[in-house]
């Protein structure tokens, strides 16, 4: 028994030594899981590490935990997909300096026979009309996401509250991108996804794409820093530096070169000063 | 898990059905184990660093705790111990939350700054699994005591004497109920992904990987990972079984 104790307390304490002389310089960025989910990240971040010496700790939430987690001090950036939560962000003071850094889109997924007929509608109003008349299955993320913002927009053009009337046929999952997908493959639904998730998403079953091309599917993801003045334990200098990296000739083609299964899944639109 | 350390392994899921996502998980998982992926090495050595120091801290805070609450008798005993029998049901998801909220810096122990770091993960298992050490080494003290308590008098043990006689005498139960706390420590995904957030090479344990694997629909991935976190299980759980049994035999 003496000996077990021994050989415990041996093994906890290489554990626990594994604990100190971790990274010290680090940075946290609160952003979505549609970047994270993508596997952007890590095709991008190394090479700021290298070059920097600062390690990037991401954590993946939807836009609008991530916007509050930030609120909370509790991250040193975000980059996010949610311009009006974003101004928001802004104008309340928690953060300062957005910056375009790249936009993908949003597209209609739905079941390969199309019951609501959305491929053959001429904009996306017309195919949320579509689909709220046939009464066709449709899964919202249902998590105050960008994604779910965007969507809650697009019914509003088209006419319609499936959330507020209760609608049958709408399912609100509050899930993340990816479990969303793999409900409506499930329930023979309609979705919208960003283009992203959905290229890089491999449980895809009897889903297909039904609609692209709408410019009200423009994604764009701002970066903007926490305000220092609001938060002064955040890493204010490195967080700028990121920032500027992303912005950046290097960092800007960086996003443009990952691709997935051959597809460039970011387009880099940051203003070149 | 790594584009990069798993780009081998992409690819095996293109079909469909349960039965090929299970035995693709299987072959999956002998492959990660046999491939010793960097990558999953160092997630398996922070999942067993965070879960093991844990259920250290929990069995020092909870092994005096349960003897003493099994051999002392107050007022009001009774409802300490359903409480704490009841705490070993905590939903981890609650613990990560009230943890969070404590260590967010617009909590009251922000100015640690704690949150997403393995200290915050480390500090939400030892919540959930402290009151499951107390409440059984409590049970089992409590057992104990019924059956040498007049044995031990006779012999005029003191209350710190009778307190390690008793623990000494019921170390092979003792070392079930620490397992069983690894077990709920190792096992659990709600706390360590909100307090640790799921960090990629900082945060990103075993019960959190496959979480990720699951949202990005990577099922077979995920189930192998699944496996591969059993086969720890197995193994931690088998050597310290082997040595409680060659302790008690001695």
């Amino acid at each position: 028994m003496s000996r077990f104790l021994a050989v415990t307390l041996c093994v906890l304490g290489m554990l626990a030594g594994g604990a100190a002389g971790a990274e010290e310089r680090f940075i946290t960025l609160a952003s979505t899981t549609s970047t994270e989910q993508s596997g952007l990240f890590r095709h991008v971040l190394p090479l700021f590490t290298a070059k920097t010496g600062i390690a990037v700790h991401v954590v993946a939430l939807g836009t609008g935990q991530a916007l509050r987690t930030a609120a909370n001090g509790d991250a040193d950036l975000v980059l996010v997909h949610d311009r009006p939560a974003e101004d928001k962000f802004v104008a309340e003071g928690f953060g300062i300096d957005r910056r375009d850094v790249m936009y993908n889109d949003f597209i209609l997924v739905g079941p390969a026979a199309d019951p609501a007929k959305t491929q053959g509608a001429t904009d996306a109003a017309q195919a949320f009309q579509r689909i709220a008349g046939t009464g066709a299955l449709f899964v919202s993320r249902g998590d105050n996401s960008g994604t779910h913002a965007m969507e809650t927009r697009l019914w509003r053009s088209a006419g319609e509250d499936p959330a507020g009337t209760r609608a049958p046929w709408y399912l609100s999952a509050g899930q993340g991108m990816g479990p969303t997908l793999t409900m409506a493959a499930a329930r023979d639904a309609y979705t919208l996804a960003d283009r992203g998730t959905w290229l890089s998403f491999r449980d895809r079953g009897a889903l297909r794409l039904e609609l692209e091309g709408d410019p009200r599917l423009f994604n764009p993801y701002g970066v903007i820093l926490v305000n220092p003045v609001r938060h002064p334990h955040v890493k204010a200098d490195m967080a700028r530096a990121f920032a500027n990296w992303l912005v950046s000739p290097e960092g800007q083609s960086a996003i443009g070169a990952f691709r997935v299964e051959g597809q460039q899944l970011f387009t880099p639109n940051a203003k070149t000063n | 898990m790594s584009r990069r350390g798993c780009a081998s392994l992409r690819g095996a899921n293109k079909r469909h059905g349960a039965m090929t996502t299970l035995t693709d998980s299987l072959s999956l998982a002998a492959r990660l184990i046999g491939g010793l992926d960097a990558d999953l090495l160092a997630i398996v050595l922070l999942s067993l660093r965070v879960s093991l120091t844990a259920v250290a801290i929990a069995t020092v805070i909870g092994l005096p705790l349960g003897a003493l609450l099994g051999l002392t008798r107050f007022p009001g005993r009774m409802v300490v111990v359903v409480l704490f029998n009841t705490l070993m049901g905590l939903p981890p998801v609650v613990v990560g939350l009230g943890l969070y909220l404590v260590i967010s810096r617009a909590g009251p122990l922000g100015w640690l700054g704690l949150l997403y770091s393995p200290t915050a993960m480390i500090a939400a298992q030892t919540v959930l699994v402290t009151p499951i050490v107390i409440a059984l080494t409590r049970q089992i003290v409590e057992s104990l005591w019924e059956e040498y308590d007049e044995q031990l008098r006779s012999f005029g043990v003191g209350p710190a004497g009778l307190i390690a006689t008793l623990l000494w005498e019921g170390r092979v139960s003792l070392i079930t109920a620490i397992l069983a706390g690894f077990a709920r420590a190792n096992a659990e995904v709600g706390a360590v992904m909100i307090v640790g957030g799921n960090i990629d090479h900082y945060t990103r344990v075993m019960t959190t990987t496959i979480a990720l694997e699951v949202s990005k629909g990577d099922l077979p991935l995920a189930l192998a990972l699944g496996i591969v976190l059993l086969s720890i299980a197995l193994l931690i759980n088998a050597g310290v079984s082997v040595a409680a049994m060659r302790s008690q035999n001695r």
